[in-house]
């Protein structure tokens, strides 16, 4: 459902030309578990943004369930997100003034979906993630874990085909760590396709398939068996 | 994103920021009231005058000896000399047309009047008995000037409020003889205290028959005509019977200035109206004001919330959407800002007629559209730039920000 086929990406900082990625060649299958490893600079945040179609390749074929979504202007692209792709994120990025129902509702108001609507389909997902009595609260009144929870109820929402996860327990302690990884586990069983940046070997080992990034290069890419 | 949806965000995240908000609300209430007072003040005054002219009636003619109009480079313009006087001969010719209603003749200057030993100057009007009607004059007591032929220069005086206040004090004025300038004159009538007609106080005239004021005053010349016609459709045939009549009579020339009510209403009105227009432009420019600092404080909350615009194109808002958010947001602004300018504008055109009960400060529609119109317009204008920059933030930046 992803393939990305010779893709390269190149910045220039400071007169000098840093390769992000370098003609990279990756398939993923729908519903796959996979994680992506690497140094900080290797590039696999700008891998992540690529197939989040936040960032544009500079060379290379990217097609997204069978669509080539290079040539696709910004608000395409915008739709495309909308629809397929679900983000998670290190800050969690929730916004301060909205409490948690409304930030898991956010994808939804911005795609023009029905007040009546929005609630109907936030319901179930605030109570099966453990946020009912969350719900009416603002971000500065949840835990971290609590916080990411919503960031991933919103990323879900849209029921997107594609999980994009950076760093997502990067800001949580051990223990709410382990819970969100449970959960997003939990997801990917239940066939949602689920991709992992992080630096943590503890997280990025559980994944089904492993991905090592070097210097804008996959140096490995392994399957558990 | 729907309507009501983007709206409701917006008025969130405004009020996520209150002061901020509120200072920008601020900015452009005053302009909005500003704009609406002094227009509506402008418009008061407006009225205020064109009513004034029309207490007259407005199917009076004025006639003026010498033309101020199409004048020539003669010498005599260039020196400013009439070339002929209008006279009482003329007066006379003029009151035989069938559109006129009224005429009388008019003389003015400035007099000694004394009674007794006491003495004081006046404005002296030599006129005839049909002014009493044409400029809406009360009588106190006595009776005004006779009707009879304005020829006759019959020593008698009706003289203001004030003057017999002065002069006489408690005591009865009618029948008694005072001196004006070197003659003695008996005073047949006090006018009412009430009333004053474009500028002279008639509180301290004193009217005299305009034979006898060209006697005392040594002119053969009238100051003007005051002809008042039929009804107002005959008033364009009573211009021609002036022009000809005054032709004849002056060996062929029109050497008269013809002033209509009307035209010198639209005069007024003219003026009054520009002078409105240039304060609400003044007005108007505290509005441009307050939509700079719409956009500044919207640059920095697009500065402040990077993060969120990069989210909400990570969450699949486009370009477009996330500048119709802003541009929302910032309409929101100028419009919420825009009606409480409306309600400070139409509360302080309240109180100024609470001062001034005579000026009618009511804010004429178009400038009620023009300040809304103008808040509207300055907060679209002004929140293109922040929005268009918020647009194109580069949604991994704009989260990496953090």
């Amino acid at each position: 459902m992803i393939e990305l086929r010779e893709v390269s990406r190149i910045f220039h900082v400071g007169g000098q030309e840093v390769r992000a990625m370098d003609r990279i060649s990756l398939a993923i299958q729908p519903g796959e578990y996979l994680s992506i490893m690497g140094p900080s600079g290797s590039g696999k945040s700008t891998l992540l943004n690529t197939l989040g179609l936040l960032d544009t390749p500079d060379s290379g074929a990217y097609l997204l369930q069978g669509q080539d979504v290079t040539s696709l202007n910004d608000a395409q692209l915008a739709a495309v997100r909308s629809r397929t792709i679900g983000f998670i994120f290190q800050f969690f990025h929730l916004i301060p003034r909205l409490t948690a129902q409304q930030n898991i509702e956010l994808p939804l108001l911005l795609a023009g979906v029905s007040r009546r609507e929005r609630t109907l389909r936030s319901t179930p997902l605030i109570e099966a993630f453990g946020l009912s009595d969350r719900s009416n609260h603002r971000p500065d009144e949840l835990s971290g874990g609590q916080r990411q929870r919503v960031a991933i109820a919103r990323a879900v929402i849209n029921k997107p085909a594609v999980l994009l996860a950076d760093e997502p327990t990067g800001n949580l302690d051990r223990h709410s760590g382990a819970d969100i990884i449970e959960l997003l586990e939990g997801l990917n069983q239940g066939g949602l396709t689920l991709v992992v940046v992080t630096h943590d070997p503890e997280v990025g080992e559980r994944a089904r398939r492993q991905i090592r990034v070097v210097d804008g290069r996959i140096a490995a890419d392994v399957r558990r068996a | 994103m729907r309507p009501l949806d983007a709206i409701g965000y917006g008025l969130a995240s405004l009020g996520s920021n209150r002061i901020r908000t509120l200072l920008m609300l601020l900015a452009m209430s005053i302009g909005v009231a500003a704009v609406v007072l002094l227009t509506g003040i402008g418009n008061g005054a407006r009225l205020y005058i064109v009513d004034q002219f029309s207490s007259l009636g407005t199917n009076l003619v004025i006639v003026i000896p010498g033309r101020a109009e199409t004048a020539s480079n003669t010498p005599a313009t260039l020196v400013g000399e009439t070339p002929r006087d209008l006279t009482l001969a003329d007066a006379r010719a003029l009151a035989r047309g069938d559109a006129v209603q009224r005429l009388t003749p008019i003389n003015i200057g400035e007099m000694n009047i004394a009674w007794r030993g006491k003495e004081r100057q006046v404005p002296l009007v030599g006129s005839t008995a049909p002014i009493l009607e044409i400029h809406h004059l009360q009588m106190d007591r006595g009776a005004f000037l006779p009707e009879e032929d304005m020829e006759i220069a019959r020593p008698v005086c009706v003289i203001g409020a004030k003057v017999h206040r002065e002069l006489f004090g408690q005591q009865n004025a009618l029948g008694e003889l005072v001196r004006l300038g070197g003659f003695r004159c008996r005073v047949i009538g006090v006018l009412g205290s009430e009333g004053r007609s474009l500028g002279l106080d008639t509180e301290e005239l004193v009217i005299v028959p305009v034979a006898f004021a060209q006697m005392l005053l040594n002119t053969e010349g009238l100051f003007r005509i005051l002809i008042e016609a039929k009804d107002l459709g005959v008033i364009d045939r009573l211009k021609t019977h002036i022009k000809t009549t005054i032709a004849k009579r002056h060996y062929g020339e029109e050497d008269v200035t013809i002033i209509t009510q009307d035209s010198v209403l639209a005069t007024f009105d003219k003026i009054l109206k520009v002078l409105t227009l240039t304060v609400a432009g003044i007005a108007g420019i505290s509005l441009v004001v307050a939509g700079i600092l719409i956009m500044n404080v919207m640059l920095m909350a697009v500065a402040q919330r990077t993060a969120e615009i990069g989210l909400s194109k990570a969450l699949g808002a486009g370009q477009l959407q996330i500048m119709a958010m802003l541009v929302t947001e910032a309409l929101l602004l100028s419009s919420i800002g825009g009606l409480i300018g409306l309600g400070l504008g139409f509360a302080g055109s309240w109180l100024a007629v609470q001062f001034y009960p005579a000026l009618n400060a009511t804010p004429p529609p178009w400038a009620i559209a023009a300040a809304l119109g103008t808040a509207l317009g300055t907060g679209f204008i002004f929140s293109l730039l922040p929005a268009r920059r918020a647009a194109r933030l580069d949604p991994i930046r704009a989260l990496a920000g953090h």
